[in-house]
């Protein structure tokens, strides 16, 4: 029995052409047993910043309380934003602050960050789950079907998609690849965000 | 007792131990190989045999490389995770099963065939280890063939089943693993037989088996009678096998579903579970969020003014 493998879940993250894309199934089960179909496991950091925490649940629920606390720290010594950059590490840092008793949670972030000429570029990062960042220019996957949405993403992604085809990229790859996954699926969540706004669909997937 | 009666057995796994090891000293290729007996090596010899490697206990050694809690990165993976069922009722047997074959947490297939048509009158299910039911149930469909050219009379569902348990028992501790359900029309009428490779064979009007029996056993307990009609047999067959496939992980893809009578068993046909959800019989879908759109605490329906 792999901790790891406990609740199930699947999270990936994509860059596209001035937009970024996160998406996650919906599955809560207890090993073999599926418990909610509506377990969210990606959420808002900032307006321009969303991160997903896909693995052992107890921990989703400690993490997502814990950077909430930590970015509002932020915000209000700062009195701005946390920049998706900075949020990485303050994920890093805060995963191997437990380094021999780790979270059982390996987080993916997508935002959008601020240029110096007032821009905006797509960002994307995932970890392992004691705090290894990897910041990818093509996408990023976590969760018990990670190595089914590698192989999928990689046969589907191709440079500067734009938002409704990214949209169609990722949807596609996390359906397919929970499909071939037990522990992931029963349903799939889409966020995509551009510099302006963010669209977030629920899709209908496979219910087995 | 037991060890003296094994010493002097000339069946069993430990005699055909023996006569393996026996053999890869001086015989590399079997008997079956070589002149009138070749390509019929297991009929001439009216058991199959197997080549059993060379150590000193072959069946933990199996373990080793087949056993996921044993070794979790074992080479070997068996199929474990399934959902059977199949029943009795006054319109003959219904035998539904679902789809997924799985290694560790990767579905492998979503269209495998659990239902191994043994002959025109038997059905058997697969759960556990795919080769082993597949193999042995296919020998069963040849000896119950023999059954009819030697006594010029179709095999009982009973007596096929009792073959087949008696087979598997001579090879307990061994490391064969399956759990299925002999169906079929004799002359007592429907008859299920559940047997599986512990050497168990139950008779009884309704079973399961697999990791999603308990989901399965649910919706059947709750939905079986004797005299259901037709119809309503496949339905609770088709609905059941949903139920499993939609809550057990290791369970799902599609229904295959059978309905033996009189004159012999009849594919029904093949179901997407998904559809199922979304859909279901009558457009309205099996899955609770669609069955209960509008009516639930989280959708509800838009308050009445007081």
């Amino acid at each position: 029995m792999s901790i790891m493998e406990y609740n199930g879940g699947s999270v990936i993250a994509m860059v596209g052409k001035d937009c970024v894309a996160i998406a996650s199934d919906l599955r809560l089960g207890n090993q073999a047993l599926g418990i909610s179909s509506n377990f969210q496991k990606i959420f808002p950091v900032t307006d321009r910043i969303y991160l997903g925490l896909p693995g052992l649940a107890t921990d989703v629920t400690t993490l997502r309380e814990l950077f909430r606390y930590r970015v509002n720290m932020y915000t209000i010594k700062e009195e701005r934003d946390i920049e998706p950059e900075t949020f990485a590490h303050l994920v890093s840092s805060t995963l191997y602050e437990r380094r021999f008793g780790p979270f059982f949670i390996e987080p993916v972030m997508a935002g959008m960050s601020k240029t110096p000429s007032g821009g905006y570029k797509p960002f994307i990062a995932a970890t392992d789950l004691i705090g290894c960042l990897n910041f990818a220019k093509d996408f990023v996957v976590a969760g018990t079907a990670s190595s089914k949405l590698y192989g999928v993403a990689e046969g589907l992604w191709e440079p500067d998609l734009e938002p409704e085809d990214l949209f169609e990229t990722i949807s596609q790859t996390m359906l397919n690849a929970v499909d071939r996954d037990a522990y992931s699926g029963w349903g799939v969540i889409v966020h995509v965000m551009t510099k302006d706004k963010v669209i977030t669909r629920t899709l209908k997937g496979r219910m087995d | 007792m037991n060890s003296f009666a094994d010493r002097f057995a000339i069946t069993g796994p430990i005699a055909e131990l023996r006569k393996a090891q026996a053999n890869v000293e001086d015989d590399e290729f079997s008997d079956a190989a070589w002149g009138s007996e070749a390509g019929f090596g297991s009929l001439a010899k009216g058991i199959p045999t197997f080549t059993v490697p060379n150590v000193p206990d072959p069946s933990s050694f199996l373990r080793l490389h087949t056993d996921d809690h044993a070794d979790p990165n074992c080479r070997i993976k068996i199929q474990h995770g399934t959902t059977t069922l199949a029943f009795r009722f006054q319109g003959g047997v219904i035998v539904a099963v679902d789809s997924r074959a799985t290694a560790g947490s990767y579905v492998a297939s979503g269209t495998v065939k659990k239902v191994i048509e043994i002959n025109p009158y038997l059905l058997g299910t697969m759960a556990g280890g795919a080769a082993d039911c597949q193999f042995w149930e296919t020998y069963l469909g040849m000896h119950c063939r023999l059954h009819e050219l030697r006594n010029r009379e179709r095999i009982s569902v009973s007596a096929a089943s009792k073959y087949l348990s008696n087979l598997v028992y001579s090879y307990k501790g061994m490391g064969l693993s399956m759990g299925t359900m002999i169906c079929g029309w004799d002359k007592t009428g429907p008859a299920v037989f559940y047997v599986d490779s512990d050497g168990t064979r139950l008779k009884g009007d309704l079973f399961s088996v697999g990791s999603g029996s308990t989901f399965a056993y649910g919706v059947l307990d709750q939905g079986y009678r004797w005299d259901l009609s037709d119809e309503e047999a496949q339905e609770l067959g088709r609905r059941s096998i949903y139920a499993a496939g939609h809550r057990d992980a290791f369970s799902g893809n599609t229904c295959n579903l059978y309905h033996v009578k009189e004159d012999g068993w009849r594919f029904i046909g093949n179901y997407d579970l998904s559809q199922m959800h979304y859909e279901g019989p009558s457009g309205t879908g099996y899955g609770y969020d669609i069955r209960v759109e509008g009516r639930s605490s989280a959708d509800a329906p838009p308050a009445t003014a007081a």
